[in-house]
This record gives C-alpha cells, structure tokens and sequence, in this order.
C-alpha cells in the first residue's frame, strides 16, 4: 500500500552528504540575508552622511563645535526612546504612550527637586522609577489583559496627558529651581562630548547587547516573528511582553528625568506628539512594524536621521512644516522598500533552498 | 524491524487514562488511553480528524484535557504549558511545521534552550555547530545561518525534526512527520530515531503511510472519531487490518486508475530554465492524460510547477496552455486559461485559515458565483456542501474557521477548493500530503475521473505507490533536470528510483 517512496535502505543512511559539496549556495544564502540588513543600515547611514554634508555646504555653521553639540544634544533623547520602542515592536506591539511618560516625569522630577538640593542620580532613579510603573500598567494590559496594544497604549497616551494637564494646572517647573547638580548632567561634557548622548550611546549598546546575546532578548524576535510558534516553543509570552513595556517605560521615565536635565525649564506635556517621531524613527530604521525584524542600531540611526532633517531644515531656513512632510514621506519610502525587500529576499531565498 | 519483547511490563514513561477532550461540541477525543514504554515505538493511527493530532497535543501541554489524566512515570501530571511538557523530555514534532521566519534555522531550533556561556551569554558558535551536527545526522545539507523563509515544506520539516532531536528526549513523539518526505530523508530519519529508541527513547509515531508505521513500530494504537479502537502488537496485523480498524470496514483499490484515451496537448513547457533551481525543462500533458513528476525532495519539482503556473517566474522558456503562449509571471493569466494549481504548502498559499469554510472554497471562483459583484452565500454555501461531501471532509459547521480543521481535512479543503474552479489543466502538488487511505483512494478517484472528462492532470508526489498507481507517464526529476519519462509499462520502484538519484542518466552518460 502507500510506502514512502523509496526504499533506499540498502544505501547507509548514516553517512552524511558532503557538506563542502556546494560552496556557493550556503555561502551565498547567508551573505544574501546579512546584505539585505546591511544594506539597510548603511543606506541610512549614507543619507544622513549625504544631508550633514549637504547642509554644511549651504551652511558651514552646521558642523562647527555647538552645531555638532546641538545635533548630538537633540538626538539623544530621541535616540533612547527609539531603543526602547525597538524593544516593543519587535514583540508585534506598539508603546504610543511614551511621549506622554517622558512629559509626565519630566514635570514630576521637577516637581520633586525644585528648591531642594537633591541629586542627579536620585532624579534619574525617580524617573526611571514611574516609567516602569507607567509600562508595567501598559504591559499588563497588553499581555494579560489581552487588550490591542494599540488602545492600550493610546488610552495610557490620553490617561498619562491627562493626569499631568490636572496636576501641572498650567505651572511650569523653573530652571532656577533645579538643584545644580541636576542640571549640570544636562549641560556638561567629557572631553567635549555632552553626557546625553553618551548616556544614550551607552544605553544603546546594552540594549543591542542583551538582544543579541541573551536567550530572553532573541525571545522577544520569536514573539515577533510568529507568536504561535514561541507558544510551541513554551516562550513565556506574557512574561516577556510585559518585560518589554517595562523596559520601554523605563527608557521613557528616564529620558524625562534627562529632558529635565537638559531644559531645566518643563510643563507637563512637553514631549507630546513625540511618540509618533519615535515610531517614525524605529520603522524608518528598519525595525518591522510586524515583529521580529531589526535591530536597535536602525532604529537608532533612524532617530539620527530624523533629527538631522529637523535641524538641517532650521539652518536651511526651511518652513518647519516641511519638516513633517519629509517624515511622512520617509516612512512611506522605508515601508514600501521594506516589503519589496522581504519579498524579493524570500524568492532569492527560495531559489537558494538545497540544490 | 521487530522489537523486543516488553520485558515484564515496566511502568510507561508517559501515559494518558481515560482522557476526554471537546472544542466546543466537537467530541475530539473521548475517554482514550495509552502507553509509551521506554524503548519503544508506538503507532497511532486514525482517518483524518480521528483525533490523533489532538491527543499529541495534551501530551505535549498544549492543551489540557477535559477529564482524564496524563501520567508520567506513572504519576499524574498537569502540565504548565508546552515549556513544562518540555522540561520533562517530551520532544515533539507537530504536524504543521511552525517556523520563525524571520529567525535563522539555528535559532530555530535552539530558541529558549542555546547553548550559554558564563554570566548567561549564548555561545552562537555553539549554535551553530550543534545545528551544523544535526543537519549532518539527518544527513541534508542546509545551512544553519540561512533564515527559515523561504524553506520548502520538506525542509521546514526537517527543521522541526531537527528541533525535537536537538535536546534528549526521553519520549519523542512525531505528528506525520513524513508527510513532506522522500524516501531517502524518510530512512534516514528513521535510523536516528531507531537510534535513539535503542537507547532508551520512548517514540509515538502518526503517518498517512501504512508501511512506515510498520517498518518503524512494534505496536499500534487506532483512533475512530475520537475513540479507543483498539491497541496492539502490529506482529500478525496486516495493513487491511489496519485500514479496517481505522475505516471500520473494508476498502476499495486505492488505485482507482482508468485507462483513457489521451488527446492533444493541453500543456506544453518548453526549455524552462530558472537559474539555480531548474533547467531546461520540457514536457507536454495531453488532455484526459495524468502525468507525474517524481523525485527526490529539492529535486526542483515544485519549483517547477510553481513556475509554470507564473507563482514564480522562469529565467528562460515558454508555457503553452491549449495552444495559446501563456504570459509568465502571472497566475492571474494561468487561472483565465483555465489552469489550476493546488500547491504544496497549504498553510501559506492554499488557504486563509482565519475564513470559513465555505469562503475559502469559494475564493477561487468568486466571478462565477457573483451576480453584479455580490457573492451569493446560498450559491457558496451549497457549493461547499456539495464539495464536503465528495471528499468527506470532517467539521463543525460550514462557517468555522478552517484552521480548527485537522491536518488532513484542510488538505480537503485546498482540493475543493482548486477542483471547484473546474479546470482545463489541474496541477496537483502533493494531492494526498497528510489525506487518510480511505479519502486518498477518493482522491484517486476523483483525479481519475477528472482526466476521463478530458482534464490534463499534472501531480508531484513524493509517495511513489501514488506516482506508479496513477500515472499514465513518470517524469523524473534529478538536480533541477528532467532525466527521465517513462510510460506506465516501464514505470517501476526500480525505474524512477534510478533515475530520481542519478543513477540512470549516469549509465546513459
Ligand atoms: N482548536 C480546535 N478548535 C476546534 N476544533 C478543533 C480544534 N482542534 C481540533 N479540532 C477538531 O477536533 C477533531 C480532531 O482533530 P485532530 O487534529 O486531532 O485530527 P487528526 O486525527 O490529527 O487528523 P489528521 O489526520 O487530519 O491530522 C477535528 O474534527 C477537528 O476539527
Ligand atoms: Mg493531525
């Protein structure tokens, strides 16, 4: 009746094809994938090096001392919550309420501090401290609730503005009130690199660390990449979703505690709109909207680039409005090429299946 | 292969007493024992949405049972998840190959359980290595760096075999794991499991093939609508036996072939060249002829099809339907010329498992079955009827989901589907992957039928019974190349099989 198709059983099953048979195809499936990420990158990073030099031509002023300071300034902590959105969507979620998180403990700091003589590193570990609480309420919600992360988050969003739009009631934190100490974190340097974004450079790394080396960080690609599959592979789901929102709320309270820093000056809703540039910036460096696709490194260089357009067009003296256009266009450009590449790659990868 | 004696009866490893399990009033499994002794391989055997996938999935912690205990070492237990399952040596192979895509095969097989290094780091070379020594034992060459898009179904299998062989299980439990396989990949696979056996493993075993589980098992347990039928030694048993078992009565010839007159061509490829994969590739099927296309798996015979149906697109060559060029590149065209391809792989190209039913038979055919745009849902409806009950499809209702189907059943569905658009040149890719005997001779049936009505038949199918019992012409496939077309008469295991591992064409070189 219906056997397999041969009986090949005379032949010794245990001896192992060669496997240097075919250099060419496993060298070249591999390279291909490796390409395609690289390409990504480097794209970026050659759009972003093409508009620096650009705009200095227009402008020579652009690259000067306070002009690479300001650039570095202004990115860093669009940088930081790019990495922790990172973290987020490549579980196939979406964390819009950092914006308003990095709002809420900025003013909540200065709140604190103001005309005390408390220290950097207690402001920081404050921040920090409410945007875990502000993730784990999302993350909750999201993975054992079982809400659409994008009404959670976009609940939280309202909720979180809210909250601070009641308890600011118009007043604004002053920088005279800030204690030294903290605000000194904002301004100084190290050789002449401001502490930002060294601080986020740092961070930044770590980030990428973990998720290239740990079993959770290639975990939160499984959850991305195909959810019932890491149900099979017992990943504990849940945990690691919410151990995501965490971490994003995190990164978002302390780049409020580091917003304080910087502007000494705050009102409660001064990050708003800010969580769809992080989106913009994650998706634009090439972390898929879908999961399971992208590093933080993209994503940080998408940050990069979307704050160089920003002040590239202020030196340029370019109407801001363009400023948006341009975004929207960029995303529109990374999502298009994004499927093109994932389709063209899986007919490639096809073709190059055993031979 | 025979097995030794169970020694003395020594407690079984893992074991399910009287369990019972319903999805809403669908009855899956009722009040079903077994036993899997150490050292032992088991059979379990069942038509289609017998409830044998269901039963593997309790035993792996997937799903919890309704009533009823599953018993390891003889102590109850209930386990927290697939992960719990898991820990206690419970390797499992399920039978829809469930891949991350996007991750590389060594994470795949790895992921949750890499290999560390101090301080909890992955050691990736390690990895690598062992995934790079599993291939070895498994005998295929892919390359544990490459991203699992893109795999074949055959070797997203070998994937998941790799998978539950990468830790040591001390029960190994495998859904049709050979559904996708040839030959070669199948008795290599079975000599790592016989392996594995020897030293202690205890195996539970599904296949569609009657003869594997009798090359590989020493006992059998059948499953009919979720019932018990029976357990025992498959020393003595013949496979009627156990096609009575599992069916409930006898069955007619599962080679249904009626000998027809061919007419003219109705398919014509000519020098069909995809580079890397295929080349020069040219044949003909004639109207009211069924021709198979046999090899060994990553021969090129899907890509093959695939190309000709314009799913792919072809480097060089042509494709006739009926006399008319066909435009490359578009399944769209292929479709109007009245060609249809059932593809290989069901869960991405066949169906949309979120729809219904009736929708996903419907999908192909929404222009006959429209007036001014709008579906007719009574049309569709007795459409799928009609359908479900010439291939037996076993479900709830018409308006579920075909992703609660079993495995088999929505192999049924991508049929019906594909039959329903009633074409001019049918080309089946593995027809019967996953498809109990008794709905296997039906499709036999059908695709006969279909080619007396003067349907050119086209079929890939790695079930080398199926290929000699239907076809009327055997093209062979080695490396990408068309070596070989045989007629019925000379068709033989011997014949194809040369020629499918390059042996013939070596001769005639
Ligand atoms: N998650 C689910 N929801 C609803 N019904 C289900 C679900 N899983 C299985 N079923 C139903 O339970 C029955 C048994 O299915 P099961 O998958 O166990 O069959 P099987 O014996 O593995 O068949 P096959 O040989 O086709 O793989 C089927 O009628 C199926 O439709
Ligand atoms: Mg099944």
């Amino acid at each position: 009746m219906s056997t397999a198709l041969d009986r090949q059983s005379q032949q010794p099953p245990q001896s192992p094809r060669p496997t240097d048979e075919k250099p060419g195809p496993r060298r070249s499936a591999r390279s291909l994938t490796d390409l395609v990420f690289r390409v990504r990158e480097l794209s970026i990073g050659g759009a972003l090096a093409l508009l620096i030099f650009g705009t200095w031509l227009a402008n020579p002023g652009f690259l000067d001392d306070q002009g690479v300071k300001d650039l570095l300034l202004n990115s860093a902590i669009l940088v930081l919550l790019a990495t922790g959105q990172s973290v987020v969507v490549l579980t196939r979620n979406i964390d819009l309420s950092v914006g308003s998180v990095v709002g809420l403990t900025a003013f909540a700091c200065g709140s604190f501090v103001s005309g005390t003589q408390h220290s950097a590193a207690t402001v920081l570990l404050l921040g920090t401290g409410l945007g875990v609480l502000c993730g784990v309420l999302s993350g909750l919600l999201v993975s054992f609730g079982r809400v659409p992360a994008l009404v959670v988050t976009l609940g939280m969003l309202y909720v979180i503005q809210g909250t601070g739009h009641v308890w600011a009631h118009g007043r604004q934190i002053n920088a005279a009130n800030v204690p030294e100490g903290v605000l000194r974190l904002g301004s100084g340097s190290v050789l002449g690199v401001p502490y930002l974004p060294l601080i986020s450079a740092l961070v930044l790394a770590a980030t990428a660390y973990y998720l290239r080396t740990y079993r959770s960080g290639r975990e939160l690609y499984a959850i991305g990449s195909n959810p019932e599959a890491a149900r099979l592979a017992g990943i504990p789901i849940r945990r690691r979703v919410l151990g995501a929102y965490a971490f994003s709320g995190a990164v978002a309270g302390f780049a409020g505690a580091l917003w304080l820093a910087r502007f000494g000056t705050v009102v409660a809703d001064a990050a708003n709109g800010w969580e769809l540039t992080v989106v913009s910036a994650v998706v634009v460096g090439g972390v898929a909207i879908t999961g399971g696709v992208g590093t933080v490194w993209g994503a940080a260089l998408g940050a990069l680039l979307l704050t160089t357009i920003g002040s590239a067009l202020v030196v340029l003296k370019v109407n801001p409005f363009w400023e948006q256009a341009i975004t929207g266009a960029l995303l529109l450009a990374a999502i298009s090429t994004d499927r093109v590449v994932r389709s063209r790659t899986t007919e490639a990868l096809r073709k190059r299946s055993r031979q | 292969m025979t097995q030794p004696e169970p020694a003395a009866a020594p407690a079984p490893v893992l074991a399910l007493e009287e369990v019972t399990k319903s999805f809403g009033n669908v009855r899956a499994l009722r009040g079903v024992s077994l036993r899997l002794h150490a050292g032992q391989a088991h059979a379990l055997a069942g038509e289609n949405g017998a409830g044998k996938s269901t039963l593997i999935k309790i035993l792996a912690g997937v799903h919890g049972p309704d009533s009823g205990t599953v018993l390891l070492d003889g102590r109850p237990v209930s386990f927290a998840g697939p992960a719990g399952a898991r820990d206690a040596g419970i390797a499992v192979i399920y039978q829809e190959p469930t891949l991350f895509a996007d991750l590389s095969i060594a994470e795949n097989i790895f992921m949750g359980r890499q290999p560390r290094r101090a301080l909890g780091r992955i050691d990736h070379a390690a990895v690598r290595e062992a995934t790079a020594a599993l291939m070895r034992r498994l005998g295929v060459d892919l390359d544990p760096d490459r991203p699992a898009r893109g795999l074949s179904i055959a070797d997203q299998q070998i994937v998941e075999i790799a998978k539950a062989l990468s830790f040591d299980a001390r029960v190994l439990i495998m859904d049709e794991p050979t559904a996708a396989l040839t030959g070669t990949e199948t008795a290599r696979l079975f000599a790592v499991v016989d392996a594995l056996r020897a030293e202690g493993a205890a195996v539970l075993f599904i296949s569609h093939r009657l003869g594997e589980i009798f090359e590989l098992c020493g006992s059998v347990t059948t499953l009919r609508d979720g019932a018990l039928v029976a357990t025992e030694d498959l020393d003595g048993l013949t496979e009627d036996d156990l096609v009575r078992r599992m069916v409930g009565r006898d069955l007619e010839e599962l080679y249904p072939k009626q000998d027809t007159a061919s007419g003219e061509p109705a398919l014509t490829v000519r020098r069909l060249t995809r580079e890397g994969v295929f080349h020069d590739v040219s044949f003909e099927v004639r109207r009211g002829e069924i021709v198979a296309l046999a090899g060994l798996v990553g021969a090129g015979r899907s890509e093959v099809v695939q190309a000709v149906f314009g799913v792919d697109s072809a480097d060089a060559g042509e494709v006739e339907v009926g006399g008319e060029k066909l435009r490359p590149g578009s399944p769209t065209a292929a479709m109007r010329a009245g060609v249809a391809l059932v593809p290989e792989d069901r869960r991405q190209r066949g169906l949309v498992m979120e729809m219904s039913i009736e929708r996903n038979i419907a999908l192909t055919g929404l222009d006959r079955l429209g007036s001014a745009g709008v579906v007719r849902r009574t049309l569709e409806r007795s459409r799928a009827a009609d359908w479900a009950v010439r291939l037996q499809l076993k479900y709830g209702r018409l308006s579920d989901s075909v992703g609660v189907l079993s495995g088999g059943n929505q192999q049924k569905v991508v049929l019906a589907k594909w039959l329903a658009t009633e074409p001019g040149v049918l080309i089946v890719d593995e027809p019967t992957r996953g498809i109990d005997v008794g709905t296997k001779a039906e499709v036999h049936r059908l695709l006969t039928a279909l080619a007396a009505d003067g349907i050119a038949v086209l079929m890939v199918s790695s079930d080398l019974p199926e290929v000699l019992g239907m076809a009327d012409r055997v093209l062979v496939m080695h490396e990408g190349r068309l070596v070989a077309s045989l007629p019925r008469a000379e068709a033989t295991e011997e014949s194809v099989m040369a020629a499918a591992t390059g042996r013939s064409s070596e001769e005639a070189a």
